[in-house]
């Protein structure tokens, strides 16, 4: 330890009290950044994940406007073929080729208009997690039977149950009039209104020949192994689907742009919050090392008259603050780790929280994970923080008389 | 005894601007915070504001009554006769403002060029403006002329996805109460904007009575919805109504829609949570500094305790030093934060999120709503917890041992 450390050292501890205080202060702030960052990137991914892992996937290969007009006719020709070809590429977990058509859906008492989709009964469980939600009966088994699986909702509406019949009407991608018999199959219960009351699925191949499809459909929906990579995956695929210039490839960002643009209104008020936090630390720090450098005024005018330079001064002042601040951090990332790793292993809510999750796709209890980032990101910027405010103390000193500093009272 | 208070009073004041410095920086730390407390709670009433009146603009009104199957079940079947005798009574009475008789049924809409399942609207234009409930912005044509009126209103979004325009036909397909289809080509008379995108895809509005005889149910209605003096308070005249009509499901909006009430409950909670912890922040400043200056003091307040000063009396002086500092901070950072506020007022533009707002269910303006309340309660909290943080110093200097702290240097 060089002699500006120690003596650094000893100075943050003739008032052992006004250092812990301060100190406390970056504590209590570092470790409430911690727990509140860590919360909030793992609602994000909670958020992003549970809204693509429904139904919409990580990218989409459409027909050019499709994804505006959703018109019938905008389809993707040998959906089937292409689904294989997209599941193939490196960084693609999963593919699936989707159709879609409205149609009034009647049963013997009842009529609503739905959003039929034709899947791909085997590929689509790796999609998407309504397959997995199926309640009673079965999920689709990869024929081409006339078979339908339905929200909870919506056979409650339509008054159906499983082995009844619901017809479907609509019109085919000619724009003749479409219409089909199908049994039902399979009941999907999420507990999520809008999902129960949606959810209207029949084999593609079933739709194609219901809806004049021939071998097309209007969608490929694919999941990428991680969600950074869907940038590369989604470039790879736009290099070899250049040769069609009818075929799109939308991220999740184009297919879902309500989900990055909440985040980011989330992110601001929750920044405007952190950044209230971190300028009150800062104006901590700056009275404590004004302070500590006023009442020193005659030991460092005695210091300078010694012929030590005022930039040593100044550096002296910026190293008890440095010492100061990685206590803050260490202790502030230490206790805000701990209460995220309590929170990770028992869970976090509070009253009214299940009902705004729900809107959102999230559990009704977080569970945040202790990550590098969350422990880090608000503890480092505090830090910088406090560096910046003793610099005001710091650039005092340089200017400092060495005479008229040792008669100061 | 007056005398010598005031003389503390002075005395305070003066010790306060004693060190200048010191006490502007942490007069400062106080705006910051009490502005930043003020702040945040205006753009979150606002917020919660914007999601209650969009929330109450979609059910719509603050009570609404059906038949007791209706909601589960949205059936042309589960319809009700239009209020008469006891209910119609109470309905007439005050603080009741406005009621709307509807139509709502699900139904499809076709136009050459494609299908939409939608939600339609039988309704008296007349009296769903008196409700607020009718389009605000017409983009083209006009509204609905009466309960006559064979015409229908579409949303703008609905209106590009049909690829039909003002003046051209589509065809509207719903079922009558034996489960036939019902169906009746109309002219699109009018094309609304919504402040939510979703909603103009899923709402078309038609003439009651028109609708009325396309399904064939004589002068039925499916919701009547109803709006008193403020949706803070409708708890006293829904249980009024709902004792007139007593066959039928009468519910208030926090019934209607639990995400509504519990973000009204969670508000009040997260601005006290917010303010709280943004004052813990600031006390570690708080209690420095006046440690700092009693600990400057020693020699000084020791005399004056020789002198014949109660404890009591040095105990009044530094927590009087404090509530003015706090109280100069809290009267100029509310001050800032109404000079902030007020030209915000007229509403922030955050059309660049306007997807995610509507994930929040708000519109692409956020308006701020200053509430007295909210300073008011910033003012409690920062007094209130200031004096007892402020406690520790002021305790330490009344117990100061007179002779002992005379011999401190």
């Amino acid at each position: 330890m060089n002699i500006s450390a120690r003596l650094a050292w000893r100075n943050l501890w003739r008032h052992s009290r006004r250092t812990w205080l301060t100190v406390g202060a970056m504590v209590f702030c570092n470790a409430l950044l911690v727990f509140l960052i860590a919360v909030q990137l793992d609602s994000y991914r909670m958020m992003i994940d549970n809204t693509l892992g429904a139904f919409t996937g990580h990218l989409q290969v459409q027909r050019a406007g499709y994804h505006e007009d959703q018109r019938m006719q905008q389809t993707v020709p040998a959906v089937a073929a292409l689904a294989d070809k997209v599941r193939r590429q490196p960084g693609v977990s999963a593919a699936a080729g989707r159709a879609m058509a409205y149609a009034l859906a009647s049963s013997e008492q009842r009529s609503f208009g739905i959003l039929v989709t034709g899947v791909q009964p085997d590929a689509e469980p790796s999609v998407s997690t309504y397959p997995g939600l199926v309640s009673a009966g079965r999920y689709l088994d990869g024929s081409e039977a006339a078979e339908i699986v339905i929200g909870a909702v919506l056979a409650r509406n339509l008054k159906l149950g499983l082995g009844d019949e619901l017809t479907f009407l609509g019109s085919g991608r000619d724009g003749g009039i479409a219409a089909g018999v199908a049994t039902v199959v399979g009941i999907v219960d999420s507990g999520i209104a809008e999902v129960d009351r949606g959810v209207a699925q029949i084999p593609l191949g079933y739709f194609q020949q219901t809806f004049f499809m021939g071998d097309s459909g209007h969608s490929v929906v694919a999941r990428v192994d991680e969600l950074d990579h869907t940038d590369a995956v989604v470039a790879s695929l736009r290099r070899q689907l250049a040769a069609d210039s009818e075929l799109v490839v939308l991220d999740w960002d184009t297919l879902q742009p309500g989900l990055r643009e909440a985040i980011q209104t989330d992110m601001i008020s929750a920044w405007f919050m952190y950044a209230v936090l971190i300028v009150l630390v800062a104006l901590s720090v700056l009275n404590t090392q004004l302070m500590s450098v006023l009442e020193r005024t005659r030991e460092f005018g005695v210091m300078l008259a010694l012929g030590m330079r005022p930039g040593r001064l100044g550096r002296l002042v910026m190293l008890e603050t440095l010492l100061m601040a990685t206590l803050g951090l260490a202790l502030g990332a230490l206790v805000g780790a701990a209460v995220v790793y309590y929170f990770s292993v028992f869970g976090f809510s509070y009253p009214g929280m299940a009902e705004a999750a729900a809107k959102f796709n999230l559990p009704p209890r977080l569970y945040p994970q202790v990550s590098a980032l969350a422990v880090f990101w608000g503890p480092v910027t505090v830090f910088a923080g406090a560096l910046l405010a003793s610099l005001y103390p710091a650039l005092k000193l340089l200017r400092m008389e060495p005479v008229a500093a040792m008669r100061a009272v | 005894m007056m005398l010598l208070r005031a003389g503390i009073g002075r005395l305070a004041w003066r010790n306060l601007w004693r060190n200048r410095r010191r006490t502007l920086i942490m007069l400062l730390a106080v705006v910051v915070g009490v502005w930043a407390m003020v702040f945040m709670s205006a753009m979150m009433r606002g917020m919660v504001d914007e999601m209650v009146r969009n929330g109450l603009d979609q059910l719509p009104g603050e009570v609404q009554i059906h038949h007791r199957d209706y909601r589960d079940d949205p059936s042309v079947v589960n319809s009700i006769a239009p209020p008469a005798g006891d209910l119609l009574a109470a309905l007439q009475q005050p603080p009741v403002s406005a009621w709307s008789a509807r139509v709502r049924v699900p139904a499809m809409v076709s136009s050459a060029h494609g299908s939409r399942g939608v939600t339609l609207l039988g309704v008296d234009p007349a009296a769903e403006r008196a409700l607020g409930s009718a389009p605000r912005t017409m983009v083209a044509g006009r509204f609905l002329d009466g309960v006559d009126d064979r015409g229908v209103v579409l949303g703008q979004r609905l209106v590009e996805r049909l690829e039909t325009g003002l003046g051209k036909r589509v065809v509207i397909m719903s079922q009558d109460p034996d489960n036939n289809v019902a169906d009746r080509g109309v002219r699109v008379v009018g094309i609304y904007s919504a402040r939510l995108p979703g909603d103009e895809e899923r709402f078309v509005y038609g003439g009651r009575a028109a609708i009325q005889e396309l399904l064939g149910i004589g002068h039925q209605v499916s919701e009547v919805a109803v709006i008193g003096d403020g949706y803070r308070a409708v708890a006293p005249w829904a249980a009024r109504v709902a004792a007139a009509a007593p066959e039928l499901e009468v519910l208030s909006w926090r019934q209607l829609d639990p995400f509504l009430d519990a973000m009204l409950t969670l508000q009040d909670g997260f601005a006290l949570v917010f303010m709280v912890v943004v004052f813990q922040a600031l006390s570690f400043g708080l209690v420095n500094t006046l440690a700092m200056a009693v600990f400057e003091r020693v020699r000084e307040i020791g005399l004056m305790q020789a002198l014949g000063m109660r404890p009591g009396l040095v105990l009044q002086q530094v927590l009087l030093e404090s509530v003015f500092l706090l109280g100069l901070g809290l009267a100029l950072g509310n001050a800032l934060a109404w000079l902030s506020i007020k030209p915000l007022e007229s509403g922030i533009d955050l059309s660049s999120v306007a997807r995610g707002m509507e994930m929040f269910a708000m519109g692409s303006i956020l308006y701020p709503a200053l509430d007295w309340r909210d300073m008011l309660l910033s003012t409690v909290v920062v007094l209130g917890l200031g004096l007892l943080a402020s406690l520790i110093p002021a305790w330490r200097a009344a117990r100061l041992d007179p002779v002992r702290a005379l011999n401190s240097h």
